[in-house]
């Protein structure tokens, strides 16, 4: 695994290394996390040289994730439809001074936030932009349970907190239906039902799978809140599946 | 609340289902691992709850593979023509 200690001192630089194959394998892994992964990079220069199917997959790769963050702070799929085509000529019209010491990815998230809470400001939305961290920690006072506390045994039983009848076993759901598209709307509409701080930690980690310590560093928030705020969602989500599979 | 880290012995369901994603994301203290996991070894109800979460975030994963309309991707095309020319 080890490579050797002769790692370089300064950040990874696009203008340097963007054809250098073999020097990723030395960047550090803090500026793994940080720096634009080489995938990124020979994107990055396919765009600029007007690659229109380097476009495309860039579409590809995150347009329904920048309309589900856009969702986050506008009230509206049509306005979130326009943000995030203001995002992309934002990405378009930067790139030339993108330097690649953040991710391609993070960069483009950055552009969509800002996109979106200028949007938001201008329909007259009050999220509490000025003090994100703030906001989220709102977020941790209501301890809503992952699990219904009326499904356990009383604090007064001989054995209290456990299943009076345990959950369904989905391995039991044949896989066709587990992935229907029915099943999916199922999911996007709990994800649509879900205050918004916990949207776009579940948004980013589970449908992005971005790494915790890029969320945090992205949301500007501690690892212990985005995880309580994971867990709220991820446990909302699950409650609304569980209920729609009971159903039909 | 739950206490997460206290000196007990074992876990109630209870308690278990609130470690889940602490679990799934490798943030647990060894010892509470332990006994997240031992739990889970011996109670199905648990186990069901677990592999539901799990179960879950792989379905979260397809939505990425969502496909974006045609009429959508046209317009961005556009937009991407229009910058080329002008850059």
């Amino acid at each position: 695994m080890s490579e050797g200690t002769s790692q370089p001192d300064s950040p990874f630089e696009l203008a340097a290394d963007a054809t250098a194959g073999s020097a990723i394998n030395r960047v550090p892994i803090s500026e793994a996390v940080r720096a634009a992964s080489p995938e990124e990079l020979q994107l990055l220069m396919a765009l600029r040289n007007g690659s229109e199917a380097a476009f495309v997959s860039l579409v590809e790769q995150y347009h329904r994730a920048l309309l589900r963050m856009a969702l986050v702070f506008v009230p509206s799929k049509a306005v979130a439809e326009e943000v995030v085509q203001e995002t992309w000529m934002g990405v378009l019209q930067g790139l030339s001074r993108f330097e690649g010491r953040s991710s391609l990815k993070t960069w483009i998230f950055r552009i969509l936030t800002n996109c979106a809470k200028t949007r938001a400001q201008r329909e007259g939305r009050s999220v509490p932009f000025s003090s994100l961290a703030a906001y989220y920690d709102e977020g941790e006072e209501s301890g809503e349970p992952a699990v219904e506390p009326e499904r356990f045994t009383a604090p007064d039983w001989e054995r209290p907190g456990h299943w009076i009848s345990f959950p369904r076993n989905w391995d039991d759901i044949p896989e066709e239906r587990l992935l229907s598209q029915e099943t999916l709307s199922a999911i996007s509409m709990a994800i649509d039902a879900l205050p918004p701080n916990q949207r776009e930690v579940i948004t980013l980690r589970d449908i992005e799978g971005w790494t915790s310590e890029e969320i945090c560093r992205f949301l500007g928030i501690s690892e212990v809140n985005s995880r309580v705020l994971l867990h709220r969602a991820r446990s909302r989500v699950r409650k609304a599946l569980e209920k729609y599979f009971e159903e039909v | 609340m739950v206490k997460k880290n206290s000196n007990q012995d074992v876990l109630t369901c209870q308690e278990v289902v609130e470690l889940v994603t602490d679990y799934l994301e490798n943030a647990l203290l060894p010892r509470t691992e332990t006994l997240f996991e031992e739990h889970v070894a011996g109670c199905p109800g648990c186990t069901n709850n677990l592999r539901q979460v799990q179960k879950t975030i792989e379905m979260l994963r397809t939505l990425t593979q969502e496909p974006i309309f045609p009429e959508t991707k046209e317009e961005l095309l556009e937009i991407f023509r229009e910058w080329k020319q002008a850059s």
